[in-house]
This record gives structure tokens, C-alpha cells and sequence, in this order.
């Protein structure tokens, strides 16, 4: 009885797949839903987890290949399933047999070891093995213990052929020699295995230059990034907000939040909010161009920008116009974490209409963002400084933020961009309005 | 606090290899030595100022022994010990400076003090007064081994010393008593025997270098014989005393009984290494010792904790700075999810005397005591016209192949840059070479290669210069 190991649908446009990594190897026992192979799309890192108990029987697309969606990846037996207890079993015969090589006039005593407790002083020497025996010099050839660690196989195989093999999981005994004697040859395997294994050469970084292959991810950046600027008539206006109010009304009311939602307070739910009342006003902002038509939406999904060590990625926050603050910082939170975690799943990327990407985190003062297609506008947010500023006439240090909309404006005119950073930067500046949909 | 992927404890061959091996596979790799140098007992105080005291030593004696009948007339051949020592550090200090290089290009953090594990992923890294802690993921101790003593003797490394005490005598001892038969008494033997001393080597078997092959060891016996230096075997070693001018070292002999003194100016003594693990705090971690106090570990090194690894001296096996490298890079390897392996079947042994002494596979008592069915070819140097011209004509090599396959299983050479030539032998095996296939491998003439070639002719009776 064997399950397939089946690569699953990974979500609309996606077609293929690089199997990055195998998690198991094969004859490992596994359990229904451990993951088993990692797979690499244009969007997202996917484990595919076994459809089953069982044990782990062909592995049919190696590591690095492409495959389809509905390929199979391998095949999972579950009649097997005392595989690898037989496996731990035999490990544990190999240390048991490990017997001491015979020394004359051997007294070595064993002393109860001293539990060394770690503290600020200077280490002491354990003396548990401080006493000696009479010992002769030691053997310069091996002694016959370690003999049994090479596992016997009546064919004879290169270094190099060997640790192929091994990588492989390939049974040395079937396969084909070319050498002298039937010698297993490197050639050998990698004609076997019809891929030239990857060399297993250094990948630190030294040297004025250095050459790593770009993940899919990075690759689908790369290819969206530069599809936004060719397609859009991309443009950039900007504002400047004075941040004092949305600070205060934090500071006063952050405990309480956090008291009551266990999630903190942040300045994105305010920006969340701001914008999605601009894009009530002015629709275009959260619309797309299909063919020849615009499709104005009805529905507010914001996609938040988050950077990771892999890259950057955006998932959405759907109907956020329906959330509440509190709601939407507890969404921002769990996608950011599973972002992080490199578990996000296609559906948490897909279906957006309008980004916010906030560089200020990293200090950055003032940015142009390319938009995230097929959306037609991005709003990015930047650092908070104390900026002298002109209040009712008299100059104040007030914290201030700039904002830059970057906005496609094939279907978005200037009024309506302008306008609709105008009233995010209103509602922020008076965060009041926010609440009565003004 | 600084994590790692990996942290490294001990700096020696075996350490520092895994390493910079871990290093080059994208692991976040850490070496911590508290030595203040790297390189271990290998560099510092073992095989690489050897060489350099081995190497000098024969070049002396050449000039003043073999020079005048080789017609290259010098006189006023003087031996200039602080110089010669000089010469040696300076070897030592460039070479293990090399290893910080090293970790620099491969982004090893080299992390100076004595590493202790304060638990399965907690290293805490004690530098004079200092205490630092480190996470990491892994830990592979490569703690290596430091030289023993019998009961009833205290090295003082003045007078009494241990290897690493014969590597820096400040003047040539008149006399000088090796107790042990091993390759590293036979090595700092010859060096002082070389120099002046008259050298004495006290073993408690019944042949010198234990293990070995015997017929190489009977030859080699013989050949240090010729040399000048003095054996005394199945002699047990019973107590040694510091007189005010010399040293009194008593002996008994096995199998007569009798007792007898020698009096000597310095003693070597050289009865074995045991594993270093002191200090590191393994017991309340659970990692396991076997009675011989070395780290127990399964086929992928892997200690009785499954993130700890162990490799080189402190586990079993040849205590041998190769054997530690191999190891050291298989655990790399498998961290990096790769497979490693150590084919503990082809490590190559050699002692560096004059002439070397080299072995690799099985020895013929091994394979009288498996039942293996073997046949043997052996060819002298005598016979080999590179010796011959280089005056360097003792010793031979020895091949043990199976007699039915013809597959070699052993070879055992005592002779001139035998230690360079076993590679081939290894390179060999590795490859499951037949004695034939080495017979049928063109090797230039004239080398000493010729006499492996010849001896693997002599497998099946068939040699052309003998």
C-alpha cells in the first residue's frame, strides 16, 4: 500500500514549483501532516505536509527540480512502519560494540564526576581522570573496533561516488559500475541520477564579489517591481502630517487598549483607517485597469508591506473598512509574525487594492514607492521627526511625518491624489474625523 | 547574546577544520581555543615542531657525518640549539597565525578562552576573569588529548618530560631515556639521538611501535639500532628518581625479573595520550564517557546528546591530527544536511624518522586473526635506483592483497619519503584497487614510487628488479 505525495494547488497563477528542500529522507517514518518537502513558488514557501502515517518510500522529484502542481513528489508506504526503530536499534548495536582495545595492566579508576557548578570563579579541573593506568603508546593502524563503522558492501565505490550516493539515497548495490572491477564511479551516479549535483563549495561570503542564484521570490520582486514602472504612468505626490494628535490620543488611551484587545496600539490601524475613508471619497485610488475598463471596488483590502530576511512581502488585510482599530492591529501582527516565520500562505497575498508600505521604521525620511500592481496607488509612510512647523502663526516643534502617494495616472488624476492624501492627512492630524467618517 | 549555528570547542586539526568546512556550508560557525594559539597540540606541541626539529636534526647529521664521503668537504660542523629552536617557533607562529587568517576569509568567529557547555545549547566561554555565554544550536567538542605519565613518575618538563617538554630542551642532554616504544619517543629519540645524545628507549612489550605491522617494526628496530640508539624491551619502568646530578631510572625486566638502574640527564616519557574532556562539564550535561574516558559517539559522531558531536582524540580511534580533519569535516557535512563519512578503513599512520615509516589498511597480524586469506608482495629499496643513488637504500615496502580478488588490503612501507608515497596507497584503496592495478599504473622513473610498483609485481611473484 503506497499514498502519492502530490504537489498541492498553491493558489491562482501559480502553475509550478521548485522542490527547495526534502525535510524527511526516505525510509523515515512519518506522521499524517508532518511536513515532508518544502516547495518554492514565485510567492510564498509552501511544506507539504503527508497525506498519511506511513513511511517514506520513493523520493521522485529531487531537490531543485520543477514541478506542477499535481506532479508527484514522492510516495509514502504504510505497511513499513517499523522501519525506523530497526534503524535506531542498529545504531545503538554499533555503540554497544564499540569494545575498548585490549590494554595491559589497565587501572583505570572511575571516580564519581564532580558536578562543576558554573559561577563567576575561575574554572577548576574536574579530577575525575586525573588517575592513570599503565598505558603503552597508542597504535598507529586502527584498532578492530573501528572497523564495523564501515558498512560492508560488496562493491566497490569511489569517496566521491559514495557521498552521491548516500545524498541520494541510492542502494549502492544496484547500481551499475563503469571502473576497473565494476568499480562505482562518480560519473556512475550522476548519469543514474541524471542531474549534476550542485559542487558542495563554499558559500561564505569573502572575495570583492560573490555569485548566489536569486530565490523564486526574489526573482518575482525583481519582475514586479519593474512591471509596475514600465505599465503604470507612475508619479509621486507629497504631504507632511502633523503626528501630535494621533500621539497623544496613543499615549492616553495605549494602556487601556492593550488592557483590553492584549494587542498594543499602533500608529498603522490609524493609517489603515485614514486611508480607507480617502478611498471612499475618491474611488479611483481603489480601482484597476482591466483591458479597456477601470474596476472600481467595493471593498477595501489593504495590503501592508513587510520586510524579511528573505524579501519583501505583502499581505492584505481583507475588508479592513469593516474592522476595528484593535481588529486591525491584531491582523497586522499575526501577518507580520507569519511573514516572518516564512508561513504565509498565498491567500494571505492576494486580492489587495491599495498598499501601504511604511519605511519609516527603518528612518527613512521621504521615499517614492512603486506601486503594487495591478493596484493603482501607494501610500508610504516615513519617520517621525520633531520639525520646527508653523502653528497659528507662531513657529512650534511638532512631530511631523512625511507622506508620499505614488499613483497610477493613467486613471487617477492629479486632483484626486492630491485630494485624497489631503484628507489622510486631515483625518490624522485631527483624528476625531476618523470616527465620524469624515 | 551571540547564537550559533555552531560552536566549536578546541582549535586543533580536527576543530578548526570543522569550522572553517561549517563556515564555507552557509552555517554560522564559532571556534573557541584557549590555548592563545590555534592549531592544538598538532601545531603547538606536536606534529608540526617535530617535523622542524626532525628535519634540522637530520640535515646536522648529514653535514657531519655523511657530507665528508659524499664529496662535499666541510668541517666546523656546529649545532646551534637556541637557533635551531628559534627556527622551529618560528614555523610554529606562522603556521598557526595562518589558521586565524584562515577563519577571517571563511567568517569563523574565533572566540579565545576555555569553553565549558552550561547545557545542550548554552556554551559559556571563560577567558581570564571574563565569562561570556554563547548560544548555539550545535556544539562539537575537539578537545583532543594531553600526554599521560605512569604512576610514580611527575613530568616536570625540565627533566622529566613529556613530548611537549622534548620539543624545547634548551641544550643537548648527554643522555637521554625514552620510556614507550611509540612513534612519538621513536620520533624525539631520534631528533636528540641526531644531536648528541646518547638515547635509550624503554618499552614494556616485546617490539617497538605497538600495532604496527610487525615485520616493518622488527626492521625499523633494527634500522634505529644502526643508528645508536639503545632498546630495552619487555623492561617495565619502576620508579624514576632525580639524583642531584641525574636522574635514576629503575627498570625491571619482565621476564627475568631482575631489576637494574639506568642513570641519564633528561627522560622522555611517552606511554600515550589520554582524551582532555576536564572542565567541559559533560556529565551534567549527559554526555557519556566509555571507561577509557573517551566521548562515546555513533557512526555520525553524534555524542549521547543528539545536538553535541565529538571528533579527533577525544573519541576512539588512532589519536592522529588526520583522522580528527576527516572527522571534523563530516560533522560539518552532515550539519549542513549533506552525508558525511570517514572511511576508518584507509587512514593512513607515519612516523617521520629516518627513514619514514608509513602504513595504511590492515597489518598481517590482522589479517592472520580475521581469517583473511592474503598474499604478500615486498620489494627493498635496495633494489630501487633512486635510493640507491641517494644512499637511502634500508627498508622496503609491503603489500598485503586479498587472495582471492587480488583487492589490496595493506601497505606497510619503512623507507626513504615513505610518507608522501602512502597517499597513493590510500588514494588506492579508496578506489578498491587491486594489486594488479597499481602493477599496470606507469610510475616515473626514477622514483622511489617505483619500489610500490614493483612490490605490487611481487604479489604475484613477478617482479622485474629483484
Amino acid at each position: 500500500m503506497s499514498n502519492k505525495i502530490l504537489v498541492p494547488a498553491l493558489g491562482e497563477s501559480i502553475t509550478e514549483a521548485t522542490v527547495s528542500k526534502w525535510l524527511k529522507t526516505k525510509g523515515d517514518k512519518v506522521s499524517s501532516d508532518e511536513p515532508l518537502v518544502e516547495l518554492e513558488t514565485d510567492k510564498v514557501n509552501v511544506e507539504v505536509p503527508a497525506p498519511s502515517n506511513g513511511v517514506l518510500e520513493t523520493i521522485s522529484a529531487k531537490e531543485g527540480e520543477t514541478v506542477n502542481v499535481g506532479a508527484i513528489l514522492g510516495t509514502l508506504s504504510q505497511s513499513k512502519a517499523s522501519n525506523e526503530d530497526t534503524q535506531t536499534k542498529k545504531d545503538e548495536e554499533i555503540i554497544k560494540d564499540y569494545k575498548p582495545p585490549k590494554k595491559k595492566d589497565k587501572i583505570v579508576k572511575k571516580k564519581v564526576e564532580k558536578i562543576q557548578k558554573l559561577s563567576d570563579e575561575p574554572m577548576k579541573l574536574l579530577d575525575d581522570e586525573i588517575s592513570n593506568g599503565e598505558t603503552t603508546a597508542e597504535p598507529l593502524v586502527l584498532t578492530d573496533e573501528l572497523t564495523k563503522l564501515t558498512p560492508e558492501s560488496t562493491k566497490n565505490i569511489s569517496p566521491s561516488a559514495r557521498k552521491l550516493a548516500t545524498e541520494s539515497n541510492l542502494n549502492i548495490n544496484n547500481i551499475e559500475g563503469s571502473g576497473k572491477n565494476g568499480l562505482i564511479l562518480k560519473e556512475d551516479v550522476m548519469a543514474l541520477m541524471g542531474v549534476k549535483p550542485k559542487p558542495s563549495e563554499r558559500k561564505i561570503t569573502y572575495g570583492p564579489e560573490e555569485r548566489i542564484r536569486m530565490t523564486r521570490l526574489r526573482m518575482t520582486i525583481a519582475k514586479r517591481l519593474k512591471e509596475a514602472q514600465e505599465n503604470a504612468a507612475m508619479l509621486t505626490t507629497f504631504n507632511e502630517v502633523d503626528m501630535s494628535e494621533v500621539i497623544s490620543m496613543r499615549n492616553e488611551y495605549k494602556n487601556e487598549f492593550k488592557n483590553q484587545y492584549s494587542v498594543k496600539l499602533g500608529f498603522m490601524s490609524f493609517f489603515v483607517k485614514a486611508s480607507i475613508i480617502g478611498l471612499k471619497n475618491f474611488p479611483a485610488v481603489n480601482s484597476e485597469i482591466q483591458g479597456d475598463e477601470i474596476v472600481y471596488k467595493n471593498y477595501y483590502n489593504v495590503s501592508i508591506a513587510v520586510g524579511t530576511d528573505k524579501g519583501l512581502v505583502v499581505p492584505v488585510i481583507k475588508n479592513s473598512d469593516e474592522m476595528s482599530f484593535a481588529d486591525i492591529e491584531k491582523k497586522i501582527g499575526e501577518l507580520g509574525q507569519k511573514a516572518r516565520d516564512g508561513k504565509i500562505t498565498i491567500e494571505d497575498l492576494q486580492g489587495g487594492t491599495f498598499t501601504i508600505t511604511n519605511g519609516g521604521i527603518y528612518g527613512s525620511m521621504l521615499s517614492t514607492p512603486i506601486l503594487n500592481p495591478p493596484q493603482s496607488a501607494v501610500l508610504g509612510m516615513h519617520n517621525i521627526i520633531e520639525r520646527p512647523t508653523n502653528v497659528d502663526g507662531e513657529v512650534k516643534i511638532r512631530p511631523i511625518m512625511y507622506l508620499a502617494l505614488s499613483y497610477d495616472h493613467r486613471i487617477i488624476d492629479g486632483k484626486e491624489a492630491v485630494s485624497f492624501l489631503k484628507i489622510v492627512k486631515e483625518s490624522l492630524e485631527q483624528p476625531k474625523r476618523l470616527f465620524l467618517n469624515l | 547574546m551571540e547564537e550559533f549555528d555552531l560552536i566549536v570547542i578546541g582549535g586543533g586539526p580536527g576543530g578548526y577544520v570543522c569550522a572553517i568546512r561549517a563556515a564555507q556550508l552557509g552555517l554560522k560557525a564559532a571556534c573557541v581555543e584557549s590555548r592563545g594559539a590555534l592549531g592544538g597540540t598538532c601545531l603547538n606541541v606536536g606534529c608540526i615542531p617535530s617535523k622542524s626539529l626532525l628535519n634540522l636534526s637530520e640535515n646536522y647529521k648529514k653535514a657531519k657525518k655523511d657530507f665528508n664521503n659524499q664529496g662535499i668537504e666541510i668541517s666546523n660542523v656546529k649545532l646551534n640549539i637556541d637557533k635551531m629552536m628559534s627556527n622551529k617557533n618560528k614555523s610554529v607562529q606562522v603556521l598557526t597565525k595562518g589558521i586565524e587568517f584562515l577563519f577571517k576569509k571563511n567568517k569563523v568567529t574565533y572566540i579565545k578562552g576555555k569553553g565549558v557547555l552550561f547545557s545542550k545549547q548554552d556554551v559559556v566561554v571563560y577567558n581570564n576573569n571574563e565569562k561570556k555565554n554563547y548560544k548555539t544550536k550545535n556544539i562539537v567538542i575537539a578537545t583532543g588529548s594531553y600526554p599521560t605519565s605512569i604512576p610514580g613518575i611527575d613530568i616536570d618538563e625540565k627533566d622529566i618530560v613529556s613530548s611537549t617538554g622534548a620539543l624545547s630542551l634548551g641544550s643537548v642532554p648527554k643522555s637521554l631515556t625514552v620510556i614507550g616504544g611509540g612513534y612519538i619517543g621513536l620520533e624525539m629519540g631520534s631528533v636528540w639521538s641526531r644531536l648528541g645524545s646518547e638515547v635509550t628507549v624503554v618499552e614494556y612489550l616485546d617490539h617497538i611501535t605497538p600495532g604496527m605491522d610487525r615485520e616493518v617494526s622488527n626492521e625499523f628496530q633494527k634500522i634505529l639500532k644502526k643508528q645508536g640508539i639503545k632498546f630495552k624491551l619487555n623492561t617495565k619502568v619502576t620508579s624514576v628518581k632525580k639524583k642531584s646530578s641525574q636522574i635514576e631510572v629503575e627498570c625491571q625486566d619482565k621476564i627475568s625479573n631482575e631489576k637494574h638502574l639506568i642513570n641519564t640527564e633528561k627522560v622522555l616519557v611517552a606511554v600515550g595520550r589520554r582524551p582532555y574532556t576536564e572542565g567541559l562539564n559533560l556529565s551534567k550535561i549527559g554526555v557519556k564517557k566509555d571507561n577509557q574516558g573517551r566521548i562515546e559517539v555513533n557512526n555520525k559522531l553524534q555524542t549521547s546528546i543528539k545536538n553535541i558531536y565529538a571528533i579527533g582524540d577525544v573519541i576512539r580511534g588512532p589519536m592522529l591530527a588526520h583522522k580528527a580533519e576527516e572527522e571534523g569535516i563530516a560533522v560539518a557535512e552532515i550539519l549542513a544536511g549533506q552525508a558525511g563519512h570517514v572511511n576508518y578503513d584507509i587512514i593512513p599512520g607515519v612516523i617521520y624518522t629516518s627513514p619514514e615509516v608509513a602504513t595504511v589498511g590492515k597489518t598481517e597480524e590482522q589479517l592472520k586473526t580475521q581469517n583473511v586469506s592474503y598474499k604478500v608482495g615486498k620489494f627493498p629499496f635496495l633494489a630501487n635506483s633512486r635510493a640507491k643513488v641517494n644512499n637511502e637504500t634500508e627498508g622496503f615496502v609491503k603489500i598485503l592483497a586479498d587472495k582471492n580478488t587480488d583487492k589490496v588490503l595493506g601497505v606497510h612501507i619503512i623507507g626513504p619519503h615513505c610518507g608522501d608515497m602512502i597517499a597513493e596507497m590510500a588514494l588506492a584503496m579508496e578506489f578498491g584497487a587491486s594489486s594488479e592495478d597499481i602493477a599496470r599504473t606507469c610510475h616515473a622513473h626514477p622514483t622511489h614510487t617505483e619500489a610500490i610498483k614493483e612490490a605490487a609485481l611481487a604479489v604475484d611473484k613477478r617482479p622485474i628488479h629483484f
